[in-house]
């Protein structure tokens, strides 16, 4: 595959970016977002530009557009498009430029679709604007293109609403639409970001056909350095608003010459090695106010003094390859190494919590409801099937373990997580702390039972009270779980903050002066506060940066490590999961479908959506080809799982009538029933450990 | 026909809608009866004798129990009969129905200036935001919002139909029988009072909504298709961006029915306004309770049509079906 990527790139240079200097201009200060970039796109090219969020990443996609809205410009520097400066172009001459000879796919799908108009006349438009076409004869196009991006029933599907959709759905319409007119460039920010990892292993490989079939030359924003190794021919690392480092893709991932591309390459978590993701110490400079030198000095393990002067230049390392960094060598000789080898565990102890037959069924129909069977009856009442959240879960979770809890979104992993807290009630099904019956607690007992138990959210942007000071934050649970009088709580406090790594100066501030990183700490500070014995963390990383995200992993370690605490680790993220997890649950549309111990989870025998879901995660090594599973369809709705074994619809390894009909128990696999490792699915064991052949047809275009 | 989401739908708004205007009749009933005074005694004065008060009351039903009372008024209402007004001794129907197709020109034509002025204001104010067109715009909204429609009717009527400018008609209302002329001139001054008083609102909705629409992420894929700037402001923009402002003009529509007192008053138009005032200075019960429950209907309907329009123009209103 890169090879053939290699093969059609050609010599003339069809982007061309030249010292890029972008600012937004705010009130009191200008953001210099985008700083002294310049870059050369071959025709038939695919470019990679990685980097974390205020990297300048999509700033310069927009600049390479002439889009920058009211308030940013370009301050110095040229974009040429095919030998064209696209600054000296009217108007005019960028709207029939825009769309038809470059196209941008916008990160996040579902806002960038027009709610209130149907995809085909979305698609339609861009076909109308540029070329001479009768509305039908635009709609028809459109239908054609929606065929090309595989989107199902394209005649019936045209006619739909954005919302109507799916969100893999969504990026295949903008796909469809900025292809529409055939650019020559093909702009596409950040199109797997927000989507389930199946999801993202089937769009990248539609890119991946379509740029063959249609012989565009592309630039890809992410930051998702996997998707870069997988599928870029030449990439660009920003950090800051600057190029840190460019170069072909062997030359970036085999000899990453900047020290922030080896700290990016060392804190990305990879399956099935023994690398501990390792963070990058630090956080990204205030644009608005740059020091002379190198942006990244202050995070770097190689800077000097002489880093904080003058203006850094590229330096060349190879043919083709260039970094920002005056101690590159350094860098090279020797470089930024992940840590090895897992995180200290203490050893599990004796069962601490667990459920049996767990159900949390929402809008299940009142008696009164289910007196009729009419359904235009059910529906004049807004009766809707029920959502199944989870189904007949049993999970035991041992003092002091990490269990991970795997499911894409709308499994029901969060739901599982808040009902074992007690935060939902659950429909059915007991759930049992210290052996004792949760449900017949009475309400001291449950105030005993909220301090031990403590969760720490997705989004620590939304999770912290904007008008409450960290101090007041943390605090809180204090008040309410232990009868420390004020001095204590102060204490306690700062004793908390410096546990993670926060110092006491933080207790005045407020969350929205904290970054990502840092706001997550005190969440994580908030919920060991009471001396919780069990802590869910319900995607405690995925709302950050990779550099940071290793950060938070380390933290949690240690305090496991310190206290003995037990987690319930939920995410969406298997490397994430595999790099903390001693044992891991797979969920699939509220079912738990295997659980075992992590290796138990990584090697056969396996279920077909593990075995799925393990393969749809991008190698983080160019030289080793990805191959996913591709699964048929989306995730079913929980208003309408189907009968029998739920993964039927779209498993590749169907046998027939039974997996419809009757739904698999967890069964262990192994010699002993004592095994740990259980699987429900109806296939035998060789049957889940054995290869499967001709799987990946369907991924060749 | 085939019964759909929104047949399903559209019965369940209006049997809500029955159930809320039992209610308001309920209501309107209730406190009619707890006011002080005996309508016999009020009608007859002071000095009667209790035979002829008694005999009145009997004639008027009053000797009844409360519920026999009110369910006789109900049935009444369910066959166009709402009572006779005791003070007009005529029937009420006879005299609400002129007035109010009075006051519903009055505020269907205040409905259309506005929703012209204030969406164009709205738009134009946030394609042009912080330029001094918005300011000026903002500012005489909020100078009209600010004055109370006495202060700007009274000066309307000192500069446009007295001593400066003697343009049009300072009172009344003539039907459009009578001539188009007359009819629209009569109507000027009080639809434009009640405009500067309602504009400002619209405006102001209109303007949040599309500065938000401008920024949203749809009208930038919209615009780096390379789609023509006139398809983007009606195809992206507006369509989106003026939907909420169905709802702000239908709260106003239902709040003007109500409201019409203090400008009918102003304007000397018998409309449901002034007669509300009649009712309530002569005690006519019967009256009053008719009139209140027809402003209550009407703000009931306009909300009705108002989320009905809502949900014909954004696709993602649902009828309670599979989504």
């Amino acid at each position: 595959m890169q090879l053939e990527q290699t093969q059609t790139t050609s010599n003339e240079t069809v982007l061309s970016i030249d010292s890029l200097h972008v600012e937004y201009s705010t009130p009191g200060s200008n953001v210099r977002a985008v700083r002294d970039v310049s870059l050369d796109v071959a025709r038939g090219e695919t470019h990679g530009i990685a980097g974390e969020s205020g990297s300048g990443k999509s700033t310069l996609a927009l600049a390479i557009l002439q889009y920058l809205g009211d308030n940013g410009s370009i301050t110095s520097g040229t974009v040429q498009f095919n030998g064209t400066d696209l600054q000296e172009l009217s108007e005019s001459e960028l709207r029939s430029l825009r769309g038809n000879d470059i196209a941008h796919v916008a990160q996040d799908a579902k806002s960038s679709l027009n709610p209130s108009l149907s995809v085909g006349e979305q698609v339609a438009e861009t076909i109308q604007a540029h070329q001479d076409v009768s509305r039908s004869e635009a709609h028809q196009q459109a239908i054609e293109m929606l065929r090309e991006v595989d989107i199902p029933d394209p005649e019936y599907n045209a006619d739909q609403y954005p919302h109507e959709l799916s969100g893999g759905q969504q990026q295949r319409v903008l796909i469809a639409m900025a292809l529409s007119c055939s650019p020559e460039l093909l702009i596409l920010d950040e199109p797997t970001t927000g989507l389930d990892v199946t999801t993202q292993s089937k769009i990248v490989e539609l890119i991946q056909d379509l740029k063959d079939e249609y012989e565009t030359t592309i630039v890809l924003i992410t930051h998702n350095l996997e998707i870069i190794a997988q599928i870029t021919d030449r990439v660009s690392i920003m950090y800051a608003g600057e190029l840190m480092e460019q170069g072909d893709v062997y030359s970036i991932f085999d000899d990453p010459s900047n020290p922030y591309t080896q700290g990016l390459l060392a804190a990305t978590p990879e399956i099935g090695s023994d690398k501990a993701p390792t963070a990058i110490p630090g956080q990204i400079p205030d644009l608005t106010d740059l020091d002379d030198g190198c942006t990244f000095a202050d995070r770097c393990a190689f800077a000097t003094e002489e880093c904080r002067t003058g203006s850094i230049a590229m330096e060349t390392v190879a043919d083709d390859h260039e970094t920002r960094c005056r101690r590159w060598e350094a860098a090279v000789e020797d470089p930024i190494q992940p840590k090895r080898g897992t995180y200290d565990r203490a050893s599990a102890g004796g069962e601490l919590l667990s459920a049996t037959g767990l159900r949390k069924i929402f809008d299940e129909p009142s008696t009164v409801g289910t007196l009729f069977e009419d359904t235009s009856f059910e529906r004049f009442f807004d009766l809707e099937p029920p959502v199944k959240a989870v189904n007949d879960v049993d999970i035991t979770v041992r003092e002091s373990e990490t269990v991970g809890l795997v499911g894409e979104s709308g499994s029901g992993k969060s739901t599982l997580g808040r009902t074992l807290l007690s935060l939902l009630e659950p429909t059915e099904g007991t759930v049992t702390f210290r052996g004792d019956d949760v449900g017949e607690f009475d309400s001291s007992e449950m105030r005993e039972f909220y301090s031990e138990c403590q969760i720490v959210f997705q989004n620590p942007h939304s999770s912290l009270n904007p008008r409450k000071t960290i101090g007041q934050i943390i605090e809180r649970p204090l008040r309410m779980f232990t009868d420390a009088d004020a001095e204590a709580r102060t204490n306690r406090v700062v004793e908390l903050l410096e546990q993670v790594d926060l110092g006491p100066e933080y207790v005045r501030r407020y969350p929205h002066e904290l970054s990502g990183g840092e706001k997550q700490r005190v969440a994580i500070a908030r919920a060991f506060a009471p001396n919780p014995s069990f802590i869910v963390l319900d995607e405690p990383v995925s709302a950050l940066d990779v550099s940071v995200q290793a950060n938070i992993l380390d933290l949690l370690s240690d305090l496991r490590a310190e206290y003995g605490t037990t987690y319930l680790l939920i995410s969406h993220d298997l490397s994430v999961i595999s790099a903390i997890c001693d044992r891991i649950m797979i969920m699939y549309l509220g079912e738990i479908v295997e659980s075992g111990r992590r290796d138990d989870i990584f090697e056969p025998p396996y279920h077909p959506y593990t075995r799925a879901l393990l393969s749809s995660i991008p190698n983080l090594d160019p030289h080793k080809e990805s191959s996913p599973i591709l699964l048929e369809g989306d995730v079913p709705s929980m208003r309408n799982t189907p009968n029998g074994c739920s993964f039927h619809t779209r498993c590749p390894q169907k046998i027939g009538s039974v997996c419809e009909e009757s739904c698999p128990e967890v069964e262990p696999t192994g010699e002993g029933e004592s095994s740990e490792h259980g699987i429900a699915c109806h296939l035998d064991e060789d049957e889940m450990s054995t290869a499967i052949e001709g799987l990946h047809n369907d991924a060749d275009g | 026909m085939k019964i759909t989401d929104f047949h399903l739908y559209l019965l369940k708004r209006l049997s809500y809608l029955v159930l809320t205007m039992f209610l308001v009749s309920a209501i309107v009933f209730a406190s009619t009866i707890i006011l002080p005074g005996n309508a016999a005694v009020l009608i007859l004065g002071r000095s009667a004798d209790e035979n002829s008060v008694a005999a009145l009351e009997k004639k008027l039903g009053l000797d009844q129990p409360w519920y026999e009372q009110y369910f006789d008024w109900v049935g009444g209402l369910f066959t166009g009969d709402a009572g006779t007004s005791l003070v007009r001794q005529e029937p009420v129907i006879d005299i609400v129905v002129p007035r109010l197709f009075t006051s519903l020109q009055l505020a269907v034509f205040t409905l259309l200036v506005v929703m012209v002025i204030g969406i164009s204001a709205g738009v134009l104010s946030a394609l042009k935001r912080d330029t001094i067109v918005d300011r000026i715009i903002s500012g005489v909204a909020y100078v009209g919002v600010s004055l109370p429609e006495f202060v700007t009717g009274t000066l309307l009527i000192l500069l446009l139909a007295g001593p400066v400018f003697n343009v049009f008609p300072a009172s009344g209302f003539v039907p459009l029988s009578e001539g188009i002329v007359p009819y629209l001139s009569h109507m000027i001054l009080p639809v434009a009072t009640l405009t500067l008083l309602i504009t400002a609102y619209v405006l102001r909705q209109t303007r949040t909504e599309i500065i938000e629409v401008l920024q949203s992420d749809y009208v930038r894929t919209a615009r780096l298709k390379g789609v023509s700037r006139r398809r983007v402001l009606y195809k992206h923009v507006l369509r989106n961006g003026l939907l909420p402002t169905i709802t702000v003009l239908a709260l106003n529509f239902g709040w003007m029915m109500g409201s019409l007192v203090v400008v009918e008053e102003i304007f000397a138009i018998s409309g449901l306004g002034r007669l509300v005032v009649f009712a309530i200075q002569n005690r006519d019960l019967p009256l009053l309770q008719f009139v209140v429950l027809v402003i209550a209907g009407a703000y009931a309907f306009a909300n009705l049509g108002a989320d009905l329009l809502y949900g014909y123009l954004d696709p993602r209103i649902s009828y309670g079906g599979e989504e």
